[in-house]
């Protein structure tokens, strides 16, 4: 009995052990580029180590009955005529419910810390009108945020491209170009049919829906260049809907946007 | 006036050809209606097979090089809803249920026997006007779920077959699911409590009354959605006032609870096979009856977590994720039941034990990457991508599939009289197991790292590990062959089973094999004990 204890115990330690330290040491996510990119990576990581933990120790249930109780040759009759155990039965279903909860609560907290669960920001200076219903995408703040004014960009999506209006420069571009550590406020606009606008580094997604504009707001903080991926099928060139949005340092974007800014005309 | 009724004339059996042909007729019996549920479907799952490789084989390089990009698009949708449609739902309701229900509640057939075979010959004509359309003008192209607008400016001849042909099919699914639960509520042997029913009519009672509850709201849905198309009405086209999200609402209210069509069935087979191979009582009986339960009402009450990218208020994605989450509570009861169940016991390890064990391993992992989706910021990152296609084939393959093939090799002498051949069938399963996990466990890191579902080219750093997923299916299209050759080989020339070759305790096993017209010869047995394993009734055997 002793014995049993002390193997189940190790056992479980094991599990736990592996799991905790696949958990932590691989990585299964592209590169962390915006201010949500680590708080999500946080909740993967949690979620990713509970999973193991289950996933193991259901494998390692089945496959030692597999082999602890497989019928010998020589046996005949049944297994022990076990109908039930209502203690066990009660433990199983309390601690699962226990855990669903706690990651719940968890993962409300991480969606708030997102920005998710925040009003968006309804004085949007490029909402045409205060009646316009606008959709809620992630309306992202951060304590530490380095941005001053947030950069409003128009995006249309239309089967196969997206189009990127920089109202305050009054022109229009192919590839989304934001300064680093700048909350980037995007309203987009389908022409067609339904499109998602997804950037695996920012671990953002939001789909773009006729009919109804939809905000999302990033805060991009590492330069470079990352695809800017639709994700929902929008007819036959879907998977070549693709764009760029090309981070970069505060200088390269105002030289950028000064090259490609137009003057406004009155009419 | 006075009718006179001749029994002659009004005996479907007197007037059924008898042999093989009988599955060609529109016989009334419901063992022939199962059979012919579970050929048809696995016709069809052939050719959703097929349609599958011919995506892998798009996959395995970063370019749309082996088709055009719209007949991929019609492709994947025709997989998809052949699959579902045509392969899952009818052959885990519609062959075993038939098959089994009327055995286990202790009656001579289900309760409207016309009703079950125009149930069952809705399918073969629907099925094959969906894989013609793709002979008229091009088969519908805008995936399994259809969504407005794009499916109302494709081309539109397929997306009408389409339509039609997924009415058609939801309402045979609707009559089965009304005759399942007449037979099981009304139909049952006297003296046979439900508390005592064998866990399958628990899961088919539940299914079905999901089936009737949902499958209406699909059926209203593709009505408005063929008006937008062919009367240019305005329902959810938003280019006059319609809303698309609206459509998608009604689509997830059907088919959110379609997974669990889908897998509810499963979980009542895989609760009476465990038994009988493990020679042990169900664990926990009252708990799976009342998990079945929790599993439906809950499963209705889910369908946004597909729309958290929708544009859903932050209130509406809160109660999903919590409602989503808790559906892992009866589930893993029931997981935690069945390894109860096997715990103790004296296995056999055969085909049907092995897969029903592959079902409980697969499951876990789709279920934990399922819990995962259901958390709102950890959906808006993968939602739409290969993560989403590798966690529901786990749950539909891993899960459905393999139940189906466990079913197979644990119902055939049932059915036939013979044997299958145990080598013939543990090699199936390795190749199926192994296969299946090489496609699908890679996707879950596509998915993560920027690989959108439904592409026909992507990004060439995914080549390799599209690679290897793409030699899964390799695996997973040649594990069909020793199934196949095990079937033929056994129908032909297999050993005789005998009525009970497992020692079940069950009642379908207590007649001949293969059963007589009306299932017994005399009165239906009333079994009280169907999982009484290691008690009085089977010691020694």
């Amino acid at each position: 009995m002793l014995n049993k204890n002390i193997y189940l115990i190790l056992i479980i330690s094991l599990v736990f052990g592996i799991s905790f330290w696949i958990g932590f040491n691989v990585n299964l996510l592209p590169a962390e580029a915006s201010i949500n990119a680590p708080i999500y990576d946080e909740l993967f990581k949690i979620l990713f180590i509970i999973g193991l933990i289950i996933f193991i120790g259901m494998t390692i249930a089945v496959i030692y009955s597999l082999f602890k109780f497989r019928k010998r040759n020589d046996q005949i009759g049944d297994g022990i005529a076990l109908e039930g155990n209502l203690s066990l039965e009660i433990v199983w279903t309390i601690i699962p419910s226990i855990i669903v909860l706690l990651i719940g609560l968890y993962s409300y907290n991480i969606y708030d810390r997102m920005g998710g669960m925040k009003e968006l920001n309804h004085n949007h200076e490029m909402m045409s009108s205060n009646t316009e219903k606008i959709w809620a995408g992630i309306s992202q703040t951060s304590d530490n945020e380095i941005a001053i004014n947030n950069l409003s960009i128009e995006v249309s999506a239309m089967q196969f491209a997206f189009l990127f209006n920089y109202p305050k420069g009054n022109f229009i571009s192919g590839e989304l170009h934001v300064p680093v550590d700048q909350k980037v406020s995007m309203k987009m606009e389908s022409k067609d049919v339904i499109h998602a606008f997804w950037v695996p580094e920012f671990r953002i997604k939001q789909d773009i829906i006729p009919g109804q504009p939809t905000i999302l707001n990033f805060t991009p903080t590492k330069v470079g260049k990352y695809p800017i991926i639709c994700a929902e099928l929008c007819g036959p060139y879907h998977g070549g809907m693709r764009a760029s949005i090309i981070v970069e340092e505060e200088s390269d974007y105002k030289e950028w946007f000064n090259k490609n800014k137009k003057p406004e005309v009155n009419l | 006036m006075t009718i006179s009724i001749d029994p002659q004339k009004t005996n479907n059996e007197s007037l059924q050809p008898k042999g093989w042909l009988r599955y060609f007729s529109f016989s009334l019996d419901h063992k022939v209606i199962g059979i012919q549920y579970l050929v048809c479907g696995f016709l069809f799952y052939l050719i959703g097979g097929t349609l599958a490789s011919a995506i892998r084989i798009e996959l395995a390089s970063p370019m749309s090089d082996f088709m055009p990009r719209d007949v991929y698009n019609q492709v994947l949708t025709l997989h998809g809803t052949i699959m579902i449609f045509l392969w899952i739902v009818p052959v885990v309701n519609g062959a075993f249920g038939n098959y089994l229900i009327p055995f286990y509640v202790g009656a001579r057939d289900m309760a409207f026997p016309r009703l079950n075979a125009v149930a069952f010959w809705l399918i073969p004509p629907s099925g094959l006007m969906l894989v013609a359309s793709y002979f008229v003008d091009g088969a519908a192209q805008a995936g399994w779920t259809a969504y407005p607008p794009l499916s109302i400016t494709t081309p539109q001849s397929g997306q009408i077959i389409w339509i039609l042909s997924v009415l058609l099919l939801g309402g045979s699914s609707i009559f089965g699911g009304i005759n399942f639960i007449a037979t099981i509520i009304k139909l049952r042997r006297p003296g046979l409590k439900l508390m005592k029913l064998p866990m399958y009519c628990w899961a088919m009672l539940g299914t079905s009354l999901l089936v009737v509850l949902s499958t209406p709201v699909l059926a209203g849905t593709l009505i408005l959605l063929s008006f937008d198309i062919i009367a240019n009405t305005g329902f959810f086209n938003p280019v006059l006032g319609g809303n698309v999200v609206v459509y998608q609402h009604l689509f997830w209210f059907y088919s959110h609870p379609a997974v669990y069509i889908m897998v509810l069935p499963a979980f009542g087979l895989v609760s009476e096979i465990l038994p009988v191979h493990a020679r042990k009582p169900l664990f926990g009986y009252t708990t799976m009856v009342f998990s079945i339960m929790g599993i439906v009402v809950l499963g209705l009450v889910v369908w946004a977590h597909h729309m958290f990218t929708s544009g859903t208020p932050p209130w509406m994605r809160l109660f999903f994720t919590i409602a989503t989450a808790f559906i892992a509570v009866p589930t893993g009861i029931k997981f935690f039941n069945w390894v109860a169940t096997l715990w103790g016991g004296k296995i056999s390890i055969n085909s049907a034990m092995l897969f029903s064990c592959g079902f409980i391993i697969n499951f876990v992992f789709g279920g934990i990457t399922g819990v995962a989706l259901a958390q709102v910021p950890f959906d808006i990152h993968v939602h739409d991508t290969y993560f989403v296609v590798a966690h529901f084939h786990y749950i539909v393959y891993g899960g459905t599939v393999f139940i189906i093939f466990s079913s197979i090799y644990h119902w055939f002498p049932k059915v036939t009289g013979k044997m299958l051949k145990e080598k013939l069938g543990i090699l199936h399963f390795i190749i199926t197991f192994i296969g299946f996990n090489l496609c699908f466990a890679p996707q879950h890191w596509l998915g993560l790292n920027g690989m959108p579902r439904r592409v026909a080219e992507y990004d060439p750093q995914f080549q390799f590990v599209n690679q290897i997923s793409s030699l899964g299916a390799l695996l997973m299209a040649m594990s069909t062959i020793p199934f196949l050759i095990n079937v033929y080989l056994s129908v032909r020339n297999g050993k005789d089973a005998g009525d009970n070759p497992w020692n079940a305790l069950t009642p379908e096993w207590l007649t001949s094999s293969p059963p007589p017209v009306e299932n017994w010869e005399g009165e239906a047995p009333l079994v009280e004990e169907p999982y009484g394993y290691g008690k009085e009734i089977t010691e020694g055997k």
